[in-house]
């Protein structure tokens, strides 16, 4: 893991890791969530000439009239993260998940001096996704605000994605007996509540909170502030704590990183690395 | 085998001089339909009972995972992928081994192959079907299995593995039903009154009425002659697709550019390791040690040998690169060292050197040499699957611990209830079916059943044979299509 941390790149500028993405990503099948909902369980897109947003960088987004409103990121502070796992806690509590499915999980991590520091992994959103590939029925797929969700309506269990995710982010549904509360609504690939047997799972993102302007699950329980939830086409990220930052800026200032780049997945989660690193930042981060 | 193997030239001569094959092809008749004529003993009851009862174990096993989960079959989020999948490469790699055996032997004209086609092409089909129901209790939700035709992601390797599968299972009913065409009318004739009725239409409508004349023998060889061409790329893409469910991921240990080839060979080897432990069985319980001897057993020995060292290669070949320069993430010290080290040197004790040896001496290079050797072949080679599996699959990719997985009751029966499954569907198919192919002994002869005869030869004996006998039997048919008529 740590040799890894040397070899990924630093992303000095969105623009030029956008551009990037646009050649790796010019052939991946985006599924536009609004197409999902409209046509049902159907779960395709229709075809609308969304070339999504991978082609695009932030700023180009928000000047294109045909974009989804928001493209939403997660920015995970690693100099406040004190492994308290208060993130996971709220998340396991909120999508009623049994304790060993941790949709985000704190790792404990080494640097490369050997100084251990904590990492939270949600699911990286990867704008190129390689269990969006695998999957044999397309269970799997990508918003056009750039979440990907999965069908637990459709997933036949395979687990095929588990073995192509680099992040070990997914987690099945082994168990039948889990104790689920009585809900008015029927699970949606946005929030899979209850969990169906037999089914993959994993972050959401928490699209549904996102868009009706609230925090993320992690991010609201988080007590540090290491969590934000962010949107690319505004440029305005925010954590727990009620720190508002300006996007771009914040990931440029700190020299922001997404995990594993060498897997060409392209992750929408950005990490601050800052543990044994003296990175005194200016930039509004979390006190 | 080189035609200077051959006893004698002016034997071989003499046989076809004398008219000695007509007794000799009589007997063959009567050994073959063994399984179809005698009524079954105590014994073929007490092991069928017990067979079914395992596989109803099996199947209740599979009932209880469906209502508790894959938990209870011990799966967990580090094990995602485990015993049922390498059941799956296991099962449809002995059958690959099966087809492809008959296929090549079938080719290349190798004669003395006439005796052990049959078994091996049933033995294929059965751990064909049984290998692709294992996707069933892989699968969380196999109920809707049916997904993957109506919304197929053709980017998927697993939607490629569906494909091949099926059509692999196609062209292995194709392959063995072929060479049964004449033998269900040769049966149907030659059993005549000790037949039962339902079975004599049985035959009838398959043996698709066959005559044996000139023009529909010409027409069935080239037909099986394309399908044995067919079968062996088929077989290839198969477990190359197989392999890439694995080899498409970006799992160290799994994205391997070894794992097709790799995955070929190992069905080849078990494959034949299986053939040899299937026609043991078959020539034991049915006393066919006349047509299949010595002889067929060392030289699928030596097939199997040679493809256990290509076998061995391979494996080491997988290792070499990542062992050497140490760029792992610790699949190989696992497997080597760790927890998956008892398996693998099994393997390697069981699955390699014994056998190797015992096609090594000449004192166990015979039949029961080589069916202990298959035994151990097949055995370790599924064990061999489960450590390809496993230690990619647990291994932690972020950090932490390595996960594990633990054989639970219902793992370990449903997959009991596939390996009895074998032997189940092989005794009740047999009942039905000639132990070996009557068209091609008797096409072959007594001796090229047994050792190697050129086609060249073989066409003389054919020549012969068909300008003496062809217009008796002609009539005989005609004649008992007659009577049926009536």
């Amino acid at each position: 893991m740590n040799d890894s941390v040397n070899r990924r790149k630093f992303l000095k500028v969105i623009g030029v890791s956008a551009a990037g993405v646009a050649a790796a990503g010019a052939g991946v099948e985006l599924i536009s969530y609004r197409a999902y909902a409209d046509n049902g369980s159907n779960g395709m897109g229709n075809g609308n000439g969304e070339s999504g947003v991978s082609g695009m960088s932030a700023a180009a987004m928000a000047n294109t009239s045909s974009s989804p409103t928001h493209q939403w990121a997660m920015v995970i502070d690693l100099r406040n993260c004190d492994g308290c796992g208060s993130c996971t806690a709220a998340c396991q509590k909120a999508h009623y998940l049994t304790e060993d499915q941790k949709w985000i999980q704190v790792f404990d991590m080494k640097d490369t001096v050997g100084n251990e520091y904590f990492m939270p992994r949600p699911c990286m959103q990867c704008e190129n996704p390689p269990c969006l590939h695998v999957c044999p029925v397309h269970a799997t797929f990508r918003t056009d605000q750039g979440v990907v969700l999965v069908n637990q309506g459709r997933c036949i269990g395979c687990r095929m994605c588990m073995a192509a995710c680099p992040y070990e982010a997914r987690y099945f549904n082994w168990k039948s007996g889990v104790n689920y509360p009585k809900l008015s609504v029927s699970p949606t690939p946005e929030f899979p509540v209850p969990q169906r047997l037999g089914t993959v799972g994993k972050c959401t993102f928490c699209v549904g909170n996102l868009n009706s302007g609230l925090l993320s699950e992690c991010a609201a329980g988080c007590p540090m502030g290491v969590i934000y939830n962010g949107d690319m086409v505004t440029d305005v990220a925010v954590n727990g704590m009620g720190t508002t930052v300006k996007l771009s800026k914040f990931l440029y200032d700190n020299d922001a990183i997404t995990y594993k780049t060498d897997q060409n997945t392209h992750p929408r989660v950005w990490y601050i690395e800052g543990h044994g690193q003296d990175l005194d930042s200016d930039t509004g981060a979390a006190q | 085998m080189k035609e200077g193997n051959l006893p004698m030239n002016d034997i071989l001569e003499d046989d076809i001089k004398e008219e000695n094959n007509v007794d000799w092809y009589e007997e063959v008749k009567e050994a073959s339909s063994r399984s179809i004529t005698q009524k079954p003993g105590k014994n073929w009851w007490l092991l069928l009972t017990f067979l079914s009862l395992v596989v109803l174990a099996g199947f209740g096993a599979w009932i209880y995972q469906l209502k508790h989960g894959l938990a209870s079959a011990g799966y967990n989020d580090q094990a995602f992928w485990a015993v049922y999948i390498a059941n799956v490469i296991a099962f449809i790699g002995v059958s690959y081994g099966g087809a492809v055996i008959s296929a090549i032997l079938r080719i290349t004209g190798q004669s003395w192959r006439a005796p052990l086609t049959r078994i091996s092409e049933g033995m294929a089909l059965v751990t064909v079907l049984i290998g692709g129901a294992f996707i069933v209790p892989h699968l969380g939700r196999p109920d809707r299995i049916l997904n993957i035709l109506v919304y197929p992601n053709v980017s998927s390797p697993l939607f490629w593995d569906c494909i091949a599968i099926s059509t692999y299972i196609l062209a292995t009913m194709v392959f063995f039903y072929l060479p049964l065409i004449p033998d269900m009318a040769i049966m149907n004739k030659w059993l005549g009154d000790r037949n039962t009725k339902a079975k004599k239409r049985i035959y009838s409508v398959l043996s698709l009425s066959w005559m044996g004349s000139e023009k529909q023998r010409k027409l069935l060889h080239k037909v099986l002659t394309i399908v044995s061409l067919l079968i062996i790329p088929l077989a290839v893409s198969v477990h190359s697709v197989l392999s890439w469910a694995f080899a498409l991921t970006s799992r160290p240990g799994w994205m391997e550019s070894v794992f097709p080839p790799y995955f070929v060979i190992a069905a080849l080897y078990s494959g034949t390791a299986l053939v040899i432990v299937t026609v043991a069985a078959f020539r034991k319980g049915y006393k066919l040690e006349k047509y299949i001897t010595n002889r067929h057993f060392e030289r699928l020995g030596y097939l199997m040998a040679a493809l256990g060292l290509v076998y061995a290669y391979l494996t080491f070949a997988d290792l070499a690169s990542e062992g050497y320069t140490g760029i792992t993430s610790g699949w190989i010290s696992q497997t080597l060292t760790g927890s998956y080290a008892i398996p693998f040197w099994i393997y390697v004790f069981a699955g390699e050197i014994v056998p190797i040896l015992l096609v090594a001496f000449k004192k166990t290079r015979n039949a029961t040499g080589m069916t202990v050797a298959g035994v151990g072949v097949v055995i370790s080679l599924w064990i061999k699957r489960i450590v390809i599996v496993l230690p990619p699959a647990t291994q932690p990719l972020v950090s932490g611990a390595w996960g594990s997985y633990h054989f639970t009751w219902v793992s370990i029966t449903i997959t009991l209830a596939g390996v009895s499954a074998i032997p189940l569907m092989l005794m009740v198919l047999f009942r039905f079916i000639p132990l070996m192919s009557l068209d091609e002994m008797e096409e072959v002869g007594p001796i090229g059943s047994i050792e190697q005869i050129s086609t060249k030869t073989l066409n003389v004996i054919r020549k012969e044979k068909t300008s003496k006998t062809l217009d008796v039997e002609m009539k005989e048919l005609v004649m008992s299509a007659k009577d049926s008529i009536k």
